[in-house]
């Protein structure tokens, strides 16, 4: 167990260093940039995926889209897609490290929001404009809250990988969790490196809870007890 | 009234689902358009709250061209019910029947209250009004589903196969329930049904619809069933029809015996083969043989003047004696109708 | 061409084989062996849990829970964390890989089950089929397309995410990355990720290919 026994002196060394408290490379910096940076590329994510997804599903034009986003997503590896906008686009500033954390966020919400929207029983879309439900009052009344659990998913998804991209991302320079763990590396600093990765895992599972945590206050009882989305089998995106 | 005027629909395709429909749906009765599928009722159905345009000819309102008419502003003056019920899962029972109520812009009190009332008049226990369709069963969920096609009061109900979609049990008391309502409110109500069964004991009048959409007959159920225009109406229509014509022919006229039917104590009338104990209360209790005077036997009852001829004749099989029993609404019995009586009133009726 | 910066395909040309374990085509067996080991070994481990799992339904809260929550972790500081138990190894990859791949095939294996109708399973039990005779041929089969629309996620997934053991060294193809960020030099980043995306696209047409052979009346229901 003597790897158990190193592991927990690296931690130890890692948390006990005054030094990691403070400062522009302190632990609560560093948690606050990687924050801003997943909750960035996030949000921008959400503003082009959700009202294309929703678009998409509500009038079923343009799936191509959404077949194509899903496949690509999966297949394109990750750090080479940072890389080369890093080489293509300088370091000037964090855009070109933002800009494909954002692509890479968009299909698994652009794939969920559409799969959940489409998913809605036909009957139910009917019954809701033989009511005499407009088309935005289908899409905002009935669509979205019979959608949700899928919507939320993807937004679950998304956010889990871009958490995941982002500490990749400190390889081509950006701030966040990620620099412990590459500098460490880079500098054979092990207990950086453990303390990092432990500190990663743990935001990262608590993004996963608090979306979990959304999900049981926004969806209706009555969907999530039994979905009347036909539910298509659990679609995970590459979230890393 | 609602008014088909040489209405078709012709899909881009160019497969025609309706051809050159004309028919009127008279306000406060059931119209029902049945047929085979492929016959284009539904398709019927919904160009009258446009759901589906017409592509030549014309639906009037009471008058009024509904291709001039917005179709969510039509749609809400117009009760619409579905098969599934089409509930809205995110939804409490009570907030789905007010759906139309809240787009109208109701208060929402005023539309809960409404709502409340509704549940009520479709035979739903008010306390299910806080549950989520998904805790419902079946049979109520398309309760629900009438209730809310009724919130706004709309003179007009459209209803797409209602009750195909639950068991037959449940099916004959939600009819039931339907007319029972009908008879409360006289809308102007147009059913699709593929039953034909359930179009004749529900429709004032019936349509019958072959496939491609053109009108094979109609009628209002017992001229259907006594004159069907052709063969494909006659086959549409099954093989026992004339007996469900005799569903049409009132009881009112049948000749009873009430010498029969003997007060406890008593002995029957010399000669008969059965005659009828009473009980005290002059409700049946069993027909008795003459020659063991200890047995009581199977007996059928109709009501007399409510219950038709079918029921009369169905009572008469039911007994070992061939007699029917007539009783007044409280169960009394009012007279026999013995197999001769029923005989003369069949051979009437085939008359008729 | 001559002098300076190679173009694009002369630098395919120079690095394809050299000899050296960095050669286009070394990294490139590398990273099959590093991808296509986690798909096998999650396949053969997810199938006897995920049985489990349908036939104790109890089981399958917790699993799926958990399952839910090792595919919530990000795959390079895990990589990091193992280090210290495995090494700078191919291991490495490939243990946290099979993991992921076992979150999104184990409730593959659970709904492809869940996919077998109920008249189905119950007119098998009436023919009197033994319960084993019965999962095999009939459950499992029903069970194929559901578990294959699984692997593809975890083939393709696979394959993408190999590239990240390149920041501990062991990224088969993601060496063209870190190295084509160090001496900043495009094109081993274009073919890097050409040939990922198209080693995903081919292992997916193998499974779709396999999917049509082993399941021929899916294909026949709907033909598309």
């Amino acid at each position: 167990m003597s790897w158990l026994t190193s592991f927990l002196g690296w931690l130890g060394e890692f948390f006990g260093d005054p030094a990691n408290w403070s400062g522009p490379g302190g632990i609560p910096a560093r948690l606050t940039e990687h924050l801003e940076f997943s909750a960035l590329a996030l949000a921008l994510a959400v503003l082009v995926a959700v009202p294309v997804g929703l678009a998409i599903g509500h009038t079923g034009r343009g799936q191509l889209v959404v077949v194509v986003a899903a496949n690509l997503a999966r297949a394109l590896p990750t750090l080479g897609v940072l890389v080369l906008f890093v080489l293509l686009l300088g370091t000037s500033s964090i855009w070109p490290v933002i800009i494909p954390l954002v692509l890479l966020a968009v299909p698994p919400i652009l794939v969920n929001t559409y799969e959940g929207i489409r998913g809605v029983e036909p009957e139910l879309r009917d019954a809701a404009y033989g009511m005499g439900l407009r088309g935005g009052q289908v899409l905002g009344q009935v669509l979205v809250p019979v959608a949700l659990p899928l919507i939320l998913l993807g937004l679950r998804l998304s956010a889990i990988q871009v958490v995941a991209t982002t500490t990749v991302a400190a390889y081509t320079g950006l701030g966040g969790l990620g620099r412990y763990v590459i500098d460490g590396f880079a500098t054979k600093d092990y207990s950086s490196v453990v303390g990092g990765s432990v500190l990663i895992v743990a935001f990262a599972l608590v993004v996963q809870a608090a979306f979990t945590l959304v999900q049981r206050v926004t969806v209706s009882p009555g969907v999530s007890r039994r979905l009347k989305v036909r539910q298509p089998p659990a679609r995970k995106e590459n979230s890393r | 009234m609602i008014t088909f005027d040489e209405v078709t629909k012709r899909y881009p395709d160019g497969t025609v689902a309706v051809d050159r429909l004309s028919l009127e749906a008279p306000t406060g009765e059931i119209t029902v358009l049945v047929g085979p599928s492929g016959c284009g009722k539904t398709t019927s159905l919904r160009m009258i709250n446009r759901m589906i345009d017409a592509s030549e000819g014309r639906i009037l309102l009471d008058g009024v061209p509904v291709e001039g008419i917005d179709p969510p502003t039509l749609r809400r003056g117009i009760g619409y019910v579905i098969q599934q019920a089409g509930l809205f899962p995110h939804r409490k029972i009570v907030d789905n029947v007010a759906t139309v109520p809240y787009l109208l812009g109701w208060d929402r009190r005023k539309a809960r209250d409404r709502a409340m009332e509704l549940l009520e008049r479709v035979g739903l226990d008010p306390s299910l009004a806080g549950r989520y369709p998904f805790q419902l069963s079946g049979g109520q969920q398309q309760r629900v589903g009438v209730a809310r096609a009724l919130a706004a009061d709309p003179p007009v109900l459209l209803m797409d196969e209602p009750f195909s979609a639950v068991d037959p049990i449940v099916r004959t008391s939600l009819q039931d329930e339907l007319l029972r309502l009908q008879a409360e409110l006289n809308k102007t109500i147009v059913f699709v049904t593929h039953d034909i069964d359930e179009a004749i004991k529900l429709g004032d009048r019936v349509a019958v619809l072959r496939v491609g959409g053109t009108l094979a007959q109609l009628a209002d159920p017992k001229t259907l069933l006594s004159r069907p225009a052709d063969d494909f109406v006659r086959e549409f229509l099954g093989h026992d029809r004339g007996i469900r014509r005799l569903q049409f022919v009132p009881t009112s006229g049948l000749e009873l015996r009430t010498d029969l039917a003997v007060a406890p104590g008593a002995s029957g009338p010399d000669g008969e083969p059965w005659h009828l104990a009473l009980t005290p209360e002059g409700r049946p209790a069993g027909w008795v043989p003459r020659d063991e005077p200890e047995r009581l036997e199977r007996y059928g009852t109709f009501v007399l003047g409510r219950d038709s001829l079918r029921s009369a004749l169905d009572a008469a099989l039911l007994s070992p004696s061939g007699c029917a029993v007539a009783v007044d609404g409280d169960g009394k019995v009012v007279g026999v109708a013995t197999r001769d009586a029923l005989d003369r009133a069949l051979a009437e009726a085939a008359d008729g | 061409m001559g002098s300076g910066p190679p173009t694009l395909w002369e630098w395919i040309a120079r690095n394809w084989d050299t000899g050296r374990a960095d050669s286009i085509r070394n990294l490139l067996l590398d990273h099959l062996v590093m991808s296509l080991t986690p798909v096998l070994f999650s396949l053969l481990a997810a199938l006897p849990l995920g049985l489990a799992c349908a036939r104790w339904r109890r089981l399958y809260q917790p699993t799926s829970g958990l399952m839910n929550v090792i595919y919530a972790l990000p795959s390079l500081p895990v990589f990091m964390l193992l280090i210290s138990v495995t090494g700078l190894s191919q291991t490495t990859v490939i243990i946290p890989l099979t993991f992921y791949g076992m979150a999104v095939l184990i409730p593959a294996v659970v709904d492809g089950l869940a996919s077998v109708p109920d008249h189905v399973r119950q007119a098998a039990v009436a023919m009197g089929f033994t319960p084993a005779r019965r999962l095999l041929t009939v459950e499992l089969p029903i069970a194929v397309p559901v578990v294959l629309s699984g692997l593809r996620v975890v083939a393709v997934s696979s394959i993408s995410l190999v590239s990240v053991g390149a920041l501990i060294g062991q990224g088969g193809l993601g060496g063209l990355f870190t190295r084509a960020y160090q001496n900043p030099f495009t094109p081993p980043v274009i073919v890097g990720i050409v040939l990922v995306v198209a080693l995903a696209l081919v292992a997916d047409g193998v499974l779709v290919l396999a999917q049509r052979l082993l399941t021929p009346w899916v294909r026949a229901r709907r033909p598309a």
